[in-house]
């Protein structure tokens, strides 16, 4: 069985009678040491998805479906069973590395109290500190641990939090938006560490992005969302190489190139449509150029062609 | 952007003084030795005060301050119409109002900074109760409040302190709420909770002195407010009870003499004043140092 099992899960926001579907009848699966990416525009239920993996959804949140770690229900653990499994077989690295450690303490504290609350014992910290850093590639690992974040780039604090989320070798790490706040030299270094942690531990990573580079670059599948709702998803060759969804044309197609001097940018006409209108309808269907009638009366089924990929649409089966 | 860098031109330049870091707030050195003078007055007041606070020496009642006709260096603030020495009495004054002023604040402090960290940190129903309790609290009339419980539980330190707790705590739990619920939501604290934290640790390791900089702020100013109510409840007579003595009660013993023994009053009130200007300038600066951006 499959490391993360997502089953019709639907996340809903707002009133009962006006709901926002953030995320609406997913289903996915990841399994073990497979590095998937999660791509969509802003807006479009990635960040709610990653959470409801975690089961840290704010509590305005309704939620149903089912989510399975490891065989085991996430959505119906106690806090205290959640807890136990956070940050011991779940980690997660968030978007800016400048606001995710805590300005008061030096690093060797705050990842002394990660590892304490692991279970390190107090003498072998220090070493286990320097070890972690230097798994991270990062110079003077000594003199790090006694500097206070302030002190240290972005680069550096997001290999520091990287080396605090794979101190327990998890099962799944979670990063959303890793690279999104870093210049593009630091990017790939930091993708480079993500290969590795998953090379060393057999580690699951499921990358939030909407920078598709990123997937392309390091992910082994993808899953293209649009409004809450999967468009696309398969093997990184096949949907950068043959996608079938028109949206996921569309977003590869907007990817700026440089042509003798002039950037070029295609643009997707429309606007991203307002998650409370929508209806049991193809998402797509406004600004989709391929649009049929069926497209704005029912919603597509799964299309499935080569091994795992699966597309969202009803005009998937023709030629482009 | 174009990065553009344009000298400029001579004359325009601000100069400051060399001592003085641009946009730093001065430390008030004034105001601090002021503090630390009436610490050492309320520390060691036994051992400085030329006498007893009640001492009494009627061949010498009502005598001005040595600098007025009639007055001597015997006592250099005067005496009251008992003879005691002013100077002694404030002296003793300055004990009893700051012991009072501090421990009312450290103990509503306490309170307030747990009831709002617990609030805002945990929401929800808890929140609602907690803080419509506090916008209860601060409606209260403080004065009603002090004279109706002293005449119900008595006057003396304890029942002071507690009036003055009742009347401050709330402040405190409102700030540090409105401060908990900003920490709450920094990437940290998220990555704390997803780390598997629990919520009394989170709670203690990263809200709570993340948000201590603006109770230290609140609770600087608040002693010199503390010292103030106080002083208000001692003249009214439901706080200090004589044989004590504090700056409000030698107030309003002084009132009767008001016509032709001005120091009675006009010493104390003015030591009042003092204190008050010195720990508000104090707290003005430590919010201006700690708190960069200034919401208070």
């Amino acid at each position: 069985m499959a490391l993360v099992e997502v089953r019709d899960l639907c996340v809903e926001f707002g009133s009962v009678e006006r709901p926002v579907q953030a995320v609406s009848h997913v289903d996915l699966t990841i399994e073990n040491g497979e590095i998937v990416g999660i791509a969509g525009e802003s807006g479009s239920g990635k960040t709610t998805l990653c959470a409801a993996l975690i089961h840290a959804l704010p509590r305005t949140a309704r939620v149903s479906g089912e989510v399975t770690f490891d065989n085991r229900s996430i959505l119906t653990m106690s806090p205290r069973e959640l807890r136990k499994l956070r940050g011991r077989e779940i980690s997660m690295i968030l978007q800016n590395p400048m606001t995710s450690l805590d300005p008061l303490f030096t690093i060797g504290n705050q990842m002394g109290e990660v590892l304490s609350a692991r279970g390190t014992a107090a003498r072998a910290l220090r070493a286990r500190e320097i070890e972690l850093l230097r798994s991270v590639h990062l110079t003077a690992p000594e003199a790090r641990l006694r500097q206070y974040p302030h002190e240290l780039s972005g680069g550096m604090r997001q290999r520091i939090l990287i080396a605090m989320a794979s101190a327990t070798a998890p099962k799944l790490l979670l990063a959303d938006e890793p690279t999104t706040a870093l210049d593009a030299t630091i990017q790939e270094e930091i993708l480079v560490l993500f290969r590795e942690i998953r090379d060393r531990f057999g580690t699951a990573i499921a990358i939030v992005t909407h920078d598709l580079g990123v997937i392309r670059r390091i992910c082994d599948r993808v899953i293209i969302m649009y409004a809450g709702r999967i468009v696309e998803e398969g093997p990184v060759e096949e949907i950068f190489g043959a996608p079938r969804h028109p949206y996921t044309r569309a977003l590869l197609a907007s990817i700026p190139v440089l042509d003798d001097d002039r950037v070029v940018i295609q643009a997707i006409p429309g606007q991203v449509p307002n998650l409370a209108e929508l209806g049991n309808f193809c998402p797509f269907a406004q600004r989709c150029p391929m649009v049929i009638d069926r497209c704005r009366g029912e919603s597509p089924p799964a299309n499935l062609s080569a091994a795992r990929h699966r597309t969202f649409c009803w005009r998937a089966g023709e030629a482009a | 952007m174009t990065a553009e860098v344009r000298a400029k031109p001579p004359g325009a330049t601000v100069r400051w003084p060399r001592w003085r870091a641009r946009g730093e707030a001065d430390f008030p050195v004034v105001a601090a030795i002021c503090c630390a003078l009436l610490a050492v007055a309320a520390l060691f007041g036994p051992l400085l005060a030329p006498y007893a606070k009640d001492a009494v020496d009627l061949s010498a009642s009502l005598s001005p301050p040595f600098w007025q006709a009639g007055g001597s260096t015997k006592h250099l603030l005067g005496t009251d119409q008992l003879g005691r020495d002013i100077l002694s009495r404030l002296i003793a004054g300055a004990r009893v109002s700051l012991a009072t002023a501090t421990a009312a604040v450290a103990i509503s402090g306490l309170f307030g900074v747990i009831a709002g960290l617990v609030a805002g940190y945990i929401g929800g129903v808890l929140e609602a109760v907690v803080m419509r309790l506090v916008d209860a609290f601060l409606s209260l009339p403080f004065i009603l409040l002090a004279l109706a419980l002293v005449a119900t539980l008595g006057s003396g330190f304890g029942n002071i302190i507690l009036v003055m707790v009742i009347a401050n705590w709330a402040r405190y739990a409102r700030l540090v709420r409105s401060e908990v619920i900003g920490i709450k939501q920094r990437d940290y604290v998220t990555l704390a909770r997803i780390a598997g934290v629990g919520p009394i640790r989170i709670m203690l390791r990263h809200v709570l002195p993340n948000a201590l900089n603006s109770v230290v702020v609140l609770a600087i100013l608040d002693v010199g407010r503390a010292i103030i109510l106080e002083s208000s409840l001692s003249f009214l007579g439901v706080g200090i009870q004589p044989p004590d003595v504090s700056w409000g009660l030698m107030l309003a013993d002084g009132r009767t003499f008001l016509g032709f023994a001005w120091w009675l009053t006009t010493l104390p009130g003015l030591a009042i004043v003092i204190a008050v200007l010195c720990f508000n300038s104090l707290g003005r600066w430590l919010r201006i140092r700690l708190d960069p951006r200034g919401q208070l």
